[in-house]
């Protein structure tokens, strides 16, 4: 009993700890006060407003937005690629492959985008949006292809085997059958995806072409001058983005599966 | 319909030979089994008939045409699936419908074929519902449904009743058959079950590791099996070494200690060929048991040592000298127990003789 109840103590400090700050966050939004800090004053919704009206951070929004968009698409197209191949077909070096599609977790981020950083220079490329979304789309693909290749693997290929039996030819058997089978794994792959981009900001510190701001670079620049009320503000709507998406995403999902059966 | 064959086929996966050189004709409209113990080779010859694999060497010839190098999907095979496959994201309509979209069925006249198809499996009116809300029964009957309603040339069945409970089993069996009769298509049926490929089977193909041991009716293999392994493989049997005593135009004068002389007729004897050894087969319900008397022809005096039961039938294991043979005989009055002294007698028609086992 005693034991128990130490144990359960321990578990919720361990919680308060991990999100005592990101509430801290979200209340000090809401903060009248000039300088952001307990107790907090008033309920007011002026920093949303000033965050709104600053051209630099809107900015930085929407190229976080974009990034984050694009790479979803870029690494979800080539994750469902890879996996399929890695699933569904026999060939030599595929082990290599796989080791070699799944090394950007392992790779300490720094460098990783150190590396692409000085292969670039060598190639005598200057830094730009097409690399960040290059760096970005390697840095979401092994997530995409491991929720992919999780999903299809368990696809049995009887069905597939159907399909081609009753006239249907591999690319037909493939947006008829495979495709919308494996479609909540392709879904959760490219919100992760999004999510990784969205977040993103070791290797966006190096990647980034001068002038270009996402949204984290921005709050990082920000927090060197002062910490303003503003920047709660903005965490609010990351973390309103990072995890109300994938939530959402869940809801609906589970929305249409009920609808089916 | 077509009639499919099947030239010098051979499969190979790495140093495992799935399928030894078979040839087989499939009639065109026959209702032909491939019987066999697992691993034997059935569904690797069903494989490459749909396209799903290619043989590593021969032909496959579907209505006069080769088709080993076409593709899967430009075959027109009706494929049934031991899991039946039904595809759990579209409707029962949409899984019969499939493959009429591409054989540029018009909307109005797909609905009136799934419709006609799904009469004919006896499930009218489920065009609403997923695969997911019928009964194992039922999704087998769509599954049959989606496969003949494109009208193919053959169909295929893996296996198609084994992921049923047995009284299920039995009724699908007759259902299968009756609208393998109706529609008249061409179709070859993969089991293991010795029962089925015998209620159903025009032909049975029997195999036994990659090799086609056997091709005739169900009667014929079960009365005169091709060798040694179908004997034992179909139904249960009794095989004595014997020795050849002599030849006469009746047939052949098999020789063993437990029964002395036995005549086998010609037709069942043509794999002993001009041996001078060879195997006497008796099946175990051409063997009958009655009360020790006074020893008759084609007879001899054996103890029973233990009985299997089965209601209107019993099997009996009985011991002659050193050798103990089994029986199966219907029960008339009181069964034999274990202990009792019986005389056990053979008809010579219903024997065969086989080649000597040399292992
Ligand atoms: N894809 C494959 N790769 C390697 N070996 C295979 C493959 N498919 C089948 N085999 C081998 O070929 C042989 C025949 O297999 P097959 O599936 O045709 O047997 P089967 O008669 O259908 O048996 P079962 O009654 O168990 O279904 C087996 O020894 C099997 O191990
Ligand atoms: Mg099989």
């Amino acid at each position: 009993m005693r034991v128990w109840s130490l144990l359960k103590t321990y578990t919720v400090m361990v919680y308060i700890f991990m999100f005592a700050p990101i509430l801290v966050v979200l209340l000090l939004a809401f903060n009248s006060s000039q300088f952001g800090g307990f107790p907090i004053e008033g309920f007011s919704l002026r920093w949303f407003v000033k965050l709104y009206e600053n051209d630099a951070i809107t900015r930085a929004f929407r190229t976080s937005l974009m990034l984050g968009a694009l790479t979803a698409i870029i690494s979800t197209t080539l994750g469902i690629l890879a996996a399929l191949a890695l699933v569904r077909y026999e060939f030599r070096g595929k082990d290599l492959i796989t080791t070699f599609l799944i090394t950007p977790v392992l790779v300490p981020e720094t460098v990783l985008a150190v590396g692409l950083l000085i292969f670039l220079r060598w190639l005598h490329m200057p830094r730009s949006f097409g690399l960040l979304l290059l760096g970005h789309s390697i840095i979401a693909l092994p997530f995409v292809v491991l929720v992919v290749q999780a999903r299809l693997t368990g696809i049995r290929r009887d069905y597939e085997e159907a399909a081609q039996s009753l006239g249907a030819s591999p690319l037909q058997t493939f947006f008829q059958v495979t495709f919308p089978l494996m479609l909540p794994a392709v879904f959760a792959g490219a919100l992760f995806a999004f999510t990784i981009s969205f977040d993103n900001i070791t290797a966006t510190v190096f990647w980034r072409p001068s002038g270009m701001e996402t949204v984290p670079t921005q709050i990082f620049g920000m927090l060197r001058n002062s910490v303003s009320p503003e920047i709660n503000a903005l965490g609010f709507v990351m973390i309103c983005i990072t995890v109300g998406v994938p939530l959402l995403a869940g809801m609906l999902a589970r929305y249409f599966s009920r609808k089916k059966i | 319909m077509a009639r499919v064959e099947l030239i010098n086929i051979q499969k190979s996966y790495g140093s495992v030979q799935a399928v030894k050189n078979a040839n087989v004709v499939f009639e065109e409209g026959s209702f032909t089994t491939l019987l066999g113990p697992s691993g034997c080779g059935k569904t690797t010859i069903l494989r490459m008939v749909s396209g799903l694999a290619d043989p590593t060497n021969g032909d496959i010839v579907v209505g006069g045409k080769r088709i080993n190098n076409v593709p899967i999907h430009k075959r027109n095979l009706g494929l049934v699936f031991q899991n039946y496959a039904l595809f759990p994201h579209r409707t029962i309509g949409e899984n019969i419908a499939f493959g009429l979209k591409y054989r540029g069925v018009s909307k109005s006249d797909a609905q009136e074929k799934v419709r006609h198809s799904l009469d004919i499996v006896r499930l009218p009116g489920v065009e609403d519902r997923y695969p997911q809300q019928l009964s194992g029964g039922q999704q087998q009957r769509i599954a049959l449904a989606r496969a003949i309603v494109i009208e193919p040339d053959v169909l295929l069945l893996d296996e198609p009743l084994s992921a049923l409970d047995a009284n299920l089993r039995e009724d699908m069996r007759v259902e299968l058959k009756a609208i393998q009769d109706r529609i008249g298509v061409t179709t070859i049926f993969v089991t293991h079950d010795q029962s089925e490929a015998l209620a159903m089977s025009d032909k049975i193909v029997v195999m036994s590791a990659g090799v086609v041991e056997q091709i005739g009716a169900p009667d014929e293999v079960y009365n005169t099996p091709a060798s040694e392994f179908v004997a034992t493989f179909l139904g249960a049997s009794n095989l004595l070494p014997a020795t050849v005593a002599g030849r006469n135009e009746t047939g052949v004068i098999m020789e063993t200690p437990e029964f002395g002389k036995t005549c086998v007729p010609v037709a069942r004897s043509i794999t002993l060929g001009d041996a001078a050894k060879g195997q006497l087969m008796i099946r175990a319900e051409n063997l009958h048991l009655t009360k020790a008397s006074i020893t008759k022809i084609d007879s001899a005096n054996a103890v029973v040592e233990a009985v299997d039961y089965q209601g209107q039938l019993a099997r009996y294991f009985v011991r002659i000298g050193n050798t103990q043979l089994q029986a199966i005989n219907m029960i008339s009055g009181r069964p034999f127990s274990a202990g009792d002294k019986v005389n056990v007698s053979l008809i010579p028609e219903e024997c065969s003789a086989l080649p000597a086992n040399d292992t």
